[in-house]
């Protein structure tokens, strides 16, 4: 069966000079979609990516990452819009570090592109109708 | 070719008004050529949808039994403290207030999730709303304490009445410090991190009649998603701004103050709004319509968003330090294009204004008119221009001891013996 999961990955700083993603794509073979990367070597590293492939490789893999020191956290939140209070301002657009909203020039309606969201919740306070929501 | 009000009227009525929104009437009346446009075209809708801090609602609740007056008393509608200050039963909802156990910014940025212009979009969404209030009880009004819900529905009048809104032009917001600031501007970045801009551009009603030619008091308006009137200019109105050979100012200049019953509006045009770190607010949506009289209010319809410019202004500094400094003027065109330069450097552009929504606005009061349910006024009076010499003056601060002293002087002048 094949999964797909959002995580983050904490990285003590002892290992941020190891390729640890690679080993996850060589040995266990996995893909990977890098959202969210703040890794210096010599410091704490964090990282929020998809990671898919089948059932069995997915864990081994994970197993792997357990063990080699990285703490996995589920990206278990999610932030979504309430299409009833949008109003299509934009201000969101400047805010979001990830580029998730952007402007469809015909229109001038904002979109949000729900893959690009890292879930780092800037958008919800800013948003002067509330219409950005965070879920647990 | 001058038309009348009257005329257009009339053919509003029998249904063969032609009429565009300010986005529409730009490449037509291109495509058509002025004289034959100014001919055609009736009427051209405008709108805005921003945040409007100006706003409030007049509310009468009726008499209860005992009668109490909540005038000098202090009154809370879902916990936000409105103005007692005027007729026994009359209260002032402004749009800014919060409640009083609002943390406010002392844990910075504020939240400012809940405050008046919440109030009125839940009022106008017909939902009942929690009114307490304290009074020092007289011989006719005896009640000292009320307690009780009230509905748009059950109280005796609802008046929206916003003494500052649709400016004619306004601030593009940056921050030149080195870290983020709060602002009623929204969330500006450090370092020239993102500008954020708050008009509708060619669709805003002043943009499109720049020396209100057509729009005074007495004008009839979409308002909240219902009928609204001007009633005056609004405050700070500033006709005397710096402007373009267009006529367009490029500083903010005109404002309109703006009144209707808000038993017939809809809570998506009201909308509660909160700046992180600043207050709450409400967001109005506005559209005002502009009678086509001369192909020279045709051609003031036609402006575009290259030729209308805005202020760049530091907020970390030049702003609330109240210094002239801009950092330079950019259209709304180069706004819109997701990214202007300044001092060099690429920066992002975000609104605070909703150009879909105000096209919206546009485009409904141009239906309403079409269809001839709704007819233009005359204005009763004209709103200040340029030629009345009316300037945004900022506060000449004086000391209260000179107040003292002239007292003082008074009192020994008309004590002194003839």
């Amino acid at each position: 069966m094949h999964v797909s999961r959002r995580i983050v990955l904490h990285f003590p700083p002892n290992i941020t000079g190891q390729p640890v993603v690679y080993r996850l794509v060589k040995d266990f073979g996995l893909t990977f979609n890098i959202l969210k990367a703040s890794v210096s070597p010599g410091e704490e590293g964090l990282l929020v990516m998809d990671l898919s492939g089948e059932q069995n490789s997915y864990d081994k893999g994970i197993k792997y990452l357990t063990e080699v020191g990285v703490e996995i956290q589920s990206l278990s939140k999610d932030v979504v819009r309430d299409e009833s209070r949008c109003t299509h301002c934009g201000v969101c657009i400047t805010i979001c570090p990830t580029e998730a909203f952007s402007l469809e020039s015909e229109t001038r309606q904002v979109l949000f592109d729900h893959n690009k969201c890292v879930v780092c919740g800037l958008c919800v306070k800013a948003c002067p109708p509330r219409a950005m929501i965070l879920h647990f | 070719m001058a038309k009348t009000i009257a005329e257009i009227n009339e053919k509003i009525r029998k249904g063969k008004a032609v009429v565009l929104t300010a986005e529409e009437v730009i490449n037509i009346a291109k495509g058509k050529g002025v004289s034959r446009a100014a001919e055609e075209v009736d009427v051209v809708t405008t709108g805005t949808f921003s945040p409007m801090c100006g706003s409030g609602v007049f509310l009468n609740i009726g008499h209860s039994r005992p009668r109490i007056k909540l005038g000098g008393g202090k009154v809370c509608l879902n916990d936000v403290p409105v103005y007692t200050g005027i007729a026994a039963v009359d209260i002032f909802l402004g749009a800014t207030a919060i409640p009083d156990d609002d943390p406010r910014n002392k844990f910075y940025p504020g939240e400012f999730n809940y405050g008046g212009g919440h109030v009125i979009e839940e009022l106008v969404a017909g939902k009942d709303i929690r009114l307490t209030a304290t009074a020092y009880g007289t011989d006719c009004y005896p009640r000292k304490k009320l307690e009780t819900l009230i509905n748009i529905k059950d109280i005796n009048e609802a008046t929206l009445f916003n003494i500052r809104n649709a400016y004619q032009n306004y601030n593009v917001g940056v921050n030149l410090s080195d870290k983020v600031i709060y602002t009623y501007m929204g969330v500006l970045k450090p370092n020239l991190g993102n500008a954020h801009y708050a008009t509708a551009g060619q669709l805003s009603p002043l943009f499109n009649d720049p020396y209100y030619k057509t729009i005074g008091v007495g004008t009839k308006i979409f308002l909240g998603g219902g009928v609204g009137y001007v009633a005056w200019h609004g405050t700070q109105h500033n006709p005397t701004a710096l402007r373009g050979d267009n006529g367009v100012p490029r500083r903010g200049a005109g404002t309109l103050a703006v009144i209707g019953d808000l038993k017939q509006m809809k809570p998506q045009w009201l909308i509660g709004t909160s700046m992180l770190g600043y207050g709450c607010t409400l967001t109005v949506g506005i559209g005002v319509p502009i009678p086509i009289l001369s192909e020279e209010i045709l051609r003031y319809t036609m402006v575009t968003d290259a030729d209308i410019l805005a202020p760049i202004v530091d907020y970390s500094e030049a702003y609330s330090q109240m210094k002239p400094d801009i950092l330079g003027e950019v259209s709304y065109a180069e706004l819109k294009s997701g990214h202007i330069k300044i001092q060099g450097k690429d920066v992002l552009t975000g609104s605070l204004s909703s150009y879909p929504k105000a096209k919206e606005i546009a485009g409904i009061l141009k239906k309403w008119i079409e269809k001839g349910e709704f007819l233009l006024t005359e204005p009763v009076a004209s709103l200040p221009g340029a030629e009345s010499g009316i300037t945004f003056k900022p506060l000449k601060e004086r000391p209260i001891v000179e107040w003292e002293q002239n007292a003082r002087l008074q009192k020994n002048s008309t004590s002194l013996p003839a």
